[in-house]
């Protein structure tokens, strides 16, 4: 089995890189960008199984840093 | 006073932390970071600078699930010192014995210069060879700097006098200027500017010297 998990910022924290990449599209002439945020896809390939629990488990210990992101499980 | 190096494959600062340590008079042990256990009778731990495991997922994440880092954690519990510079920062809060997080430095690129260091506090084994007020003069070499913490964190730090350096001026995004931040014990601290490039003429500055001799000094009084 296969799932998607999604790393993105937490509203509220100021995300330099996703500021960069908007910058940047108004640069080369795509206007009303009003915000980008920029986060994470990590694509896993699961025993057959594994519950989603686990995969949260994942995410807590390692995946994201959720003191600054959260995660979304996406079951493939 | 007896202190042991983590090196994690990627580590680059860890010489350079050894070397600072036995200048200070301490008996420095490498501890490889697959090890399971601190060497024994072990003070302090010094987390060094570098790029563990390539930076990849996160600036120390894969670094603070490896089996020293359990041996780092208990040690902390135990009311040992540890001091992380730099990526041993990212770590440390990684492993959440220091609050916070570490993300990409708000302009975007990797600054690398001497910069203007103000000791916050001389209450701590690390900076208890400062003067509070003091501007040192330490280099700093990070791209990802940006102490992320919210206002209800940034003003507990503050309370409770936990905050240990701040940058003279804005340098990376960090919230308040904050540079180097300690735990509730006083014992585990994590800073940014490295101290440990600081201690020989040679380097251009020895202001990093007095945290190596304090921390000797507190261990050997202790």
């Amino acid at each position: 089995m296969k799932a998607r998990v999604h790393v993105m910022l937490k509203n509220g924290v100021l995300d330099p890189q996703g500021e960069a990449v908007k910058h940047a599209l108004g640069a080369i002439g795509f206007a009303g960008v009003n915000g980008v945020r920029q986060g994470k896809v990590i694509e896993l390939d699961l025993a057959d199984g594994t519950d989603e629990a686990t995969i949260g488990q994942m995410c807590e210990k390692l995946l994201a840093n959720t003191v600054i992101e959260s995660y979304t499980i996406e079951v493939l | 006073m007896r202190a042991a190096v983590i090196v994690f494959p990627g580590s680059n600062c860890d010489r350079d932390m050894k070397v600072a340590l036995e200048q200070a008079g301490a008996d420095v042990h490498m501890v490889w970071h697959k090890d399971a256990d601190l060497p024994e009778g072990v003070d302090l731990v010094a987390v060094p600078g570098g790029f563990s495991f390539g930076d990849y997922l996160r600036c120390g994440a894969i670094a603070a699930q490896s089996p020293i880092c359990k041996a780092v954690v208990r040690h902390a519990e135990a009311g040992g010192y540890v001091l992380g510079v730099c990526n041993g920062f990212q770590v440390l809060t990684e492993t959440g014995l220091l609050p916070g997080a570490l993300m990409r430095n708000a302009g975007l690129k990797f600054v690398s210069k001497t910069i203007d260091l103000k000791v916050e506090t001389e209450n701590s084994a690390f900076t208890s060879g400062y003067r509070a007020g003091e501007t040192l003069r330490i280099p700093v070499a990070h791209h990802d700097g940006n102490y992320v913490a919210d206002a209800s964190l940034a003003a507990r730090l503050v309370d409770e006098d936990r905050v240990a350096f701040r940058y003279s001026a804005p340098l990376n995004g960090s919230v308040d200027n904050l540079a180097g931040v300690m735990s509730e014990n006083r014992r585990v601290l994590g800073m940014m500017p490295h101290p440990e490039r600081a201690i020989d003429a040679l380097h251009g500055g020895t202001d990093g010297q007095a945290m190596f001799r304090a921390l000797v000094e507190a261990t050997v009084a202790a």
